[in-house]
């Protein structure tokens, strides 16, 4: 099946078979690589994306349902050489270590932000509260997220 | 120059890789004409295999298969006693445990090929506890079950008794954890018999899944070749589980002649890798009235799984830290790992101690209540200090303030306020309100670096290597798996050399280009390999000093220039270094007596919970982590490393619950099985104490264990003080919690 959708701002047409998760297309169509698998059954959130303005599971998606869709990945977050400020705030204060959840993660606070400018601490735990991580103890993310929307 | 990194909360130096998706994870990476591999496993326990049949509409022939019989060499993983197979032959001792191998181009046909291979097993009793397994209800493992066992004998226990005026006794028991790295095993391999064996993967310990391969395949080493991808988390889940994954990836690639990759989901990583060991821990302690202990006899058991693995290992840091840092004249810890027919328990920060410290940290506060002091006061009466030997006879030879830290601890924590706040509260009849607090801690210590003779036998290498640019690299076998390894090597080199931070980097883990620091395990580092990269820089620094092309007063340009016109006149320039023990560490491994450390990191631990008599739900609310780790290196990665192991141990007590069916893990699904997650975790408070250790780079020790220990039992002490029931087993689920209050 023949699906087209934009990708990080760029028109993509692909053939494939329309129960594919978009996932998979996403790191094996379109070498989009940055997207994670954590657990493909939408606990982790590694796997998060951006679709049409809100964050899913790329796991749970079948390829078919995002026919003419918008899809942001974390290849899509920074401004060419520029980094997004939850980007910088993650280098920063700690917010990324083993890095495998940080693609996610970041994509969920930037949406965060996008929705609520100034979180309360309480706004950041449920913003995130989809994506997993088991390195960090999530301290560090929060820290991150808050002196982001400080900038 | 440099403005002195060390001390410095530096960036990471991957972050920008890791931030934008550009970092290579293993199953990132792809090769031409590339297989895909799938591992075919046991149904059953334990048994023999009758017979394997190929069923279904599958195209069998295109199919690389690969059985035990397709092994060039030795069919069994290297690594301490090598009872474990890569590939059962004609026998399992586990659920899950590898039977055969597919490999096809087609990943969905692959996993249709595995629904349709039936293996049949003749069933033979198996053993699922350690209970059972001490009772030899089955011998399923050499002559009596038990990989290993240990005897610390100190003083004489068995006088003690009679003179002590209270002997208190207590059992103890913590279950299995899984890592639950986000970044599923994985590996690629390319291997054939021209070209040798190469193999990409996601790993803490290069040379361990190296050592395993040139047994396996029976190569010479420089034959084998290993290099560690980025990591999506170890937590000792990639210590020894690679060399697995490494090999069957191999075996199927030097079968077929192509690149093979393996990478498991979710529910293979959870149902047949390495957890934490289940253990149960016996103490009995003689104390005089006024609270001063005088013999502790410990029985400390862990279950090791179906095959030997680390476990011996495992055992003995657990051994050692079963008496944790107070002063005992009499000591007797008699320790054994012994088998169970379940997947193979591994590596998992904390290697032990975690499930002894439990043990230990929830008695003393018993023996506190038993004593009549405040478990505050009976710590304070026994805390060891500079001068005073551990169980094993280590004379403590640095500065020791436990009595410090608890003070500070507890201000911090407000401990003593709440404590009173919260006896007053839980008692009033407040009437709908179902809520009891309560707040509880724990002291301990971890050892930094391999025990005992350990590090003597490894004797780690780093090499360092300059360019004609002026950059300096580091080679080492140690790996980044999140904990900031990159970073604090960059930072001690430039600290020593007085360069950039820039200037230094790090080589990717490679055997084949990289000399063997040792595992990268055991809080050793930062602590045992930065301070060889130390070394080895100041090596690099030395040799041009004393070819006169450096001055010994110098700039990042007069470093520059010397370095290229080293190289122009000699051809290259690279230093190495040798660990070296300190002086005056001896350890007697027949008796276990003796500096089983080089150094320990002290701490307090303080949890406050609530407790809902509704939902008998336990929460953990506010959490203080103090510590004295020498110096610390960057602050934000040592916060980063106790907030993520304090985190990780609260799911350890509250959260993780291995749900087993006749040795299979029943609940392999992160749908069921629980961790924290962001709403879930109180705010985590890091404090450190500085006390720079002389042998450390930059006065270092190790901390990526220590936040695993403590946090356990200052909880249950915490539930203990919210709602007066003494609970010994975690986890502690609300299941738990319900029966023992509706019984």
């Amino acid at each position: 099946m023949l699906i087209t959708f934009n990708v990080n701002n760029e028109s993509r047409t692909i053939d494939v078979f329309p129960m594919a998760r978009l996932l998979d297309v996403l790191r094996e169509e379109l070498h989009l690589t940055g997207t994670k698998e954590g657990c493909g059954e939408g606990e982790c959130g590694a796997c998060t994306v951006v679709l049409d303005g809100r964050i899913v599971n790329s796991c749970l998606v079948p390829v078919a349902q995002v026919n003419g869709s918008d899809i942001t990945t974390i290849e899509g977050v920074a401004h060419q050489d520029q980094l997004h400020a939850v980007q910088q705030a993650f280098i920063d204060h700690g917010g990324a270590q083993c890095g495998i959840c940080t693609p996610g993660m970041v994509l969920a606070a930037v949406d965060l932000l996008n929705r609520n400018p100034q979180p309360s601490e309480a706004d950041i735990r449920n913003g995130l509260a989809g994506n997993l991580c088991r390195c960090t103890g999530y301290m560090k993310i929060f820290e991150s997220v808050v002196r982001a929307y400080q900038k | 120059m440099t403005d002195h990194p060390i001390g410095k909360p530096v960036p990471r130096k991957e972050g920008r890789k890791k931030v934008t998706g550009q970092a290579l994870y293993v199953d990132d990476l792809s090769f031409p004409d590339m297989l895909h591999g799938a591992t075919v496993r046991s149904p059953v326990a334990r048994g023999k295999i009758t017979n394997i049949s190929f069923n279904g509409d599958i195209p069998w022939d295109e199919l690389v298969i690969v059985t035990a019989a397709d092994i060039p060499g030795a069919n069994y993983v290297a690594l301490i006693l090598n009872d474990q197979p890569y590939l059962a032959d004609g026998f399992v001792n586990h659920p899950e445990e590898p039977v055969l191998l597919l490999a096809h181009k087609d990943k969905y046909l692959v996993e249709e090929a595995h629904r349709n291979v039936r293996i049949e097993i003749e069933e033979l009793p198996a053993v699922f506890s350690l209970e059972d397994s001490l009772a030899k209800k089955q011998i399923i493992w050499g002559e009596d079950n038990v990989f290993k066992k240990f005897l610390v004998d100190k003083g004489n226990v068995d006088d003690a008794w009679a003179s002590a005026d209270l002997i208190i006794e207590g059992e103890y028991e913590t279950g299995a954890q899984e890592q639950l790295y986000i970044e599923n095993n994985g590996a690629i391999a390319i291997a054939n018999p021209a070209a040798g064996v190469t193999v990409w993967g996601s790993m803490q310990c290069p040379y361990y899944v190296h050592k395993a391969l040139v047994k396996l395949f029976g190569l010479p080493d420089e034959k084998i070749r290993i290099i560690q991808t980025e990591t999506g988390g170890g937590f000792g889940g990639k210590e020894e589980y690679p060399s697995l994954i490494a090999g069957h990836a191999a075996l199927l690639a030097w079968k077929s002649g192509k690149p093979v990759k393996i990478i498991y989901d979710r529910a293979e990583d959870m149902v047949a890798t390495t957890k934490r060991h289940p253990s149960r821990t016996r103490h009995k302690t003689a104390v005089t009235k006024d609270g001063k202990l005088l013999a502790a006899e410990i029985d400390f058991v862990i279950d090791g799984g179906a095959y030997c693995t680390l476990s011996p290992v495992v055992l003995s840091r657990g051994t050692i830290h079963a008496a944790g840092p107070y002063v005992c004249p009499n000591i007797r810890i008699h320790s054994r790992a012994v088998a169970t027919n379940v997947p193979p328990h591994g590596a998992f920060r904390g290697f032990g101690a975690p499930q002894s410290i439990f043990a230990l940290e929830r008695h003393m506060d018993k023996v506190a209540h038993a004593v009549g002091l405040t478990p505050e006061e009976f710590r304070r009466r026994n805390f060891i200090h500079e001068g005073e030997t551990t169980a094993t006879s280590q004379l403590i030879r640095e500065r020791v303030d436990m009595d410090h830290l608890l003070t500070r601890a507890l201000q911090l924590s407000d401990y003593h306020e709440k404590r009173e706040r919260f006896a007053r509260e839980n008692g009033a009849n407040n009437g709908g309100f179902s809520k009891k607090r309560g707040i509880g801690f724990a002291t301990f210590m971890h050892g930094a670096g391999f025990t005992g003779s350990g590090e003597v036998y490894l004797q780690s290498v780093v090499s360092a290597e300059a360019t004609a640019e002026g950059k300096v690299q580091i080679l080492a076998a140690s790996t980044e798996i999140g904990q900031g390894t990159n970073t604090i090597f960059s930072q001690i080199a430039s600290e020593a050399l007085g360069l950039d931070f820039e200037s230094i980097e790090i080589v990717q883990p490679d055997t084949g280009r990289v000399p063997n620091s040792g595992p990268t395990v055991a809080s050793r580092t930062s602590m045992v390999v930065g301070k060889l990269v130390e070394s080895a820089v100041l090596g690099l620094k030395q040799t041009l000093v004393g070819s006169g092309l450096l001055p010994p007063e110098y700039n990042d340009a007069d470093f520059t220039k010397a370095c290229a016109e080293y190289i122009a006149k000699f051809g290259s320039l690279k230093t190495s270094a040798t660990y070296q023990p300190p002086p005056n560490v001896h350890w007697d491994d027949e008796k276990y007596q003796g500096d089983a450390y080089g150094a320990y990191a002290w701490a307090v631990y303080v949890a406050e919970v609530s407790f809902d008599e509704l939902t008998y739900e336990a929460r953990v609310e506010d959490f203080v982590a103090l510590q004295e780790v020498g110096r610390v290196l960057n602050p934000v990665l040592a916060a980063g490393q106790i907030e993520g192991g304090v985190a990780q141990a609260i799911g350890f007590t509250l959260f993780e619950n291995v749900v087993w069916k006749d040795g299979r893990m029943a609940n392999n699904q992160m749908t069921n099985y629980i961790i924290p997650t962001p709403a879930d975790i109180p705010p985590i408070r890091v404090f450190f104490e500085e006390n720079p250790y002389a042998y450390g780079p930059g006065g270092a020790k190790g901390i990526g264990e220590l936040p695993m220990d403590g946090a356990a039992p200052a909880i249950l002490n915490a539930i203990e003080n919210a709602t007066g029931v003494s609970f010994n087993q975690i986890p502690l689920m609300p299941e738990r919690l319900m029966t023992a209050f509706l019984t």
